[in-house]
């Protein structure tokens, strides 16, 4: 637990930097550092808080008295306020006309986004890579159905072509950012805890530990979920869908709101074909009766097959 | 189960709109096509709520339908869950309605 706030590592996702061994804790306001135990007296404390209001007030932050280990604590006041809900305020008036000592019920008329925040987030981490020429994409799917082979593979066949980045999601582990981390590219790990996706804070705060270079390609690896991530738009260029073979051939129309909100479906693993009950045909009828438009590309990301289409596809987007 | 972080989204809206009164009554939309599940944000309303100025609220939520216009022949599709076909055959939607998230109303004392 962090003595100075009293947050416990269960509270937050944790963010990993396999280069460096750095470990932060991620609340909705602030960042901690965390050492090899995060009970350790005697640390670094910095917080990075970030509110969004949506009118100008004061606010103070209090802390426990009695710190009698020794710590620095660090405040950083650079606050980025947020005031644009992106909303439309076609009806927002407030009935109530006093002062506070009006008792009467009032009803305000509002228009709020409830995924508002994220998505002003998502338009900031756009706009961050949008200004270096970065592509971000966002890759989902199952648990297994190979993005890390995928990322693996990649990695070492356009390594020397493009300057490759990733931010790996999952709920618990660093062993996907191991697998990237030995490809030799650079990597930082978001473990969401009990979290079932990535946001785009989470998003923001992975790209200043990474700080991809200009011109470069940041994959960001999404928890394996075919749920909850298409609702959380993270700033990407596009959403990668990833399907196996091994899977059923429904998926496409079992979860179809990833579909939908994807530009591409990968449809991996095709070197099992012949030892597998899965018919590729009615898998793309499917995801196309979801998403017309979405462009399918049939790969293995283990034997090679169609990642010449796949790495063509990923060189157009740089444009 | 991203239910959980939208409702709590909701509740940061509506205390924050109600700038330190007490929350009386929330209004949410949810169209059929948000992949958000009212019944799993009625769930999680009370838990959210508790300890703030919305805790005993009531949360109302009213359901938008999805409605489609089809991208071939300009026809109107209606849709209930995230695809459709249009009577002309096409599955190319524009989706005009059915995806609202959003805080429309707050009652506060």
């Amino acid at each position: 637990m962090c003595l100075t706030c009293g947050c416990s590592e269960e509270d937050g996702a944790v963010l990993t930097d396999l280069q460096t061994g750095e470990r932060f804790l991620m609340h909705d306001d602030h960042v901690h550092p965390l050492g090899a135990k995060s009970t350790e007296q005697g640390h670094t404390h910095s917080h990075g808080h970030s509110h969004s209001h949506d009118q100008g007030h004061s606010h103070s932050h209090e802390h426990a008295a009695g710190h009698d280990h020794p710590h620095t604590h660090e405040h950083d006041h650079d606050h980025p306020h947020t005031h644009d809900h992106g909303h439309e305020h076609t009806h927002s008036h407030s009935h109530d006309h006093g002062p506070a000592h009006s008792h009467a019920p009032s009803t305000l008329h509002l228009q709020e986004q409830i995924l508002g925040k994220n998505n002003v987030l998502a338009e900031r981490n756009r706009g961050w890579l949008d200004g270096r020429n970065i592509l971000a994409l966002n890759l989902v799917s199952s648990p297994g159905a190979g993005k890390t082979t995928l990322l693996e593979r990649t990695i070492r066949d356009l390594g020397g072509e493009l300057s490759l980045t990733v931010i790996e999601g999952d709920q618990e582990t660093a062993n996907d950012a191991e697998r990237i981390r030995a490809t030799g590219a650079r990597v930082v790990q978001i473990n969401t805890g009990t979290g079932c996706h990535l946001d785009a804070l989470m998003v923001s705060r992975g790209l200043k530990q990474l700080d991809p270079p200009a011109n470069s390609v940041v994959m960001i690896e999404n928890v394996g979920n075919l749920v909850c991530p298409a609702l959380f738009d993270l700033g990407e260029r596009a959403k990668v869908a990833i399907v196996s073979v091994t899977e059923g051939e429904d998926k496409p129309i079992k979860y179809p709101h990833m579909f939908r909100a994807s530009e591409v479906m990968l449809l991996n693993k095709i070197d099992l074909l012949p030892y597998v009950t899965f018919d590729v045909d009615r898998c793309i009828a499917y995801a196309r009766q979801v998403n017309p438009r979405l462009r399918v590309i049939s790969i293995s990301a283990t034997k090679g097959d169609g990642l010449a289409e796949w790495y063509a596809w990923l060189r157009a987007q740089r444009g | 189960m991203h239910e959980l972080g939208i409702t709590q989204e909701i509740v940061e809206l509506a205390e924050a709109r109600a700038d330190g009164r007490r929350v009386r009554k929330v209004v949410v939309e949810i169209g059929r096509l948000s992949a958000v599940l009212p019944d799993a944000v009625r769930f999680c309303f009370e838990m959210c709520a508790e300890d703030t100025s919305v805790a005993g609220a009531e949360l109302q939520i009213i359901e938008i339908p999805g409605t489609a216009k089809c991208r071939a022949c300009a026809g109107m599709v209606a849709l209930d869950r995230p695809f459709g076909r249009c009577e002309c055959g096409c599955t190319d939607l524009e989706w005009l309605s059915g995806e609202e998230l959003r805080v429309t109303q707050i009652e506060v004392e």
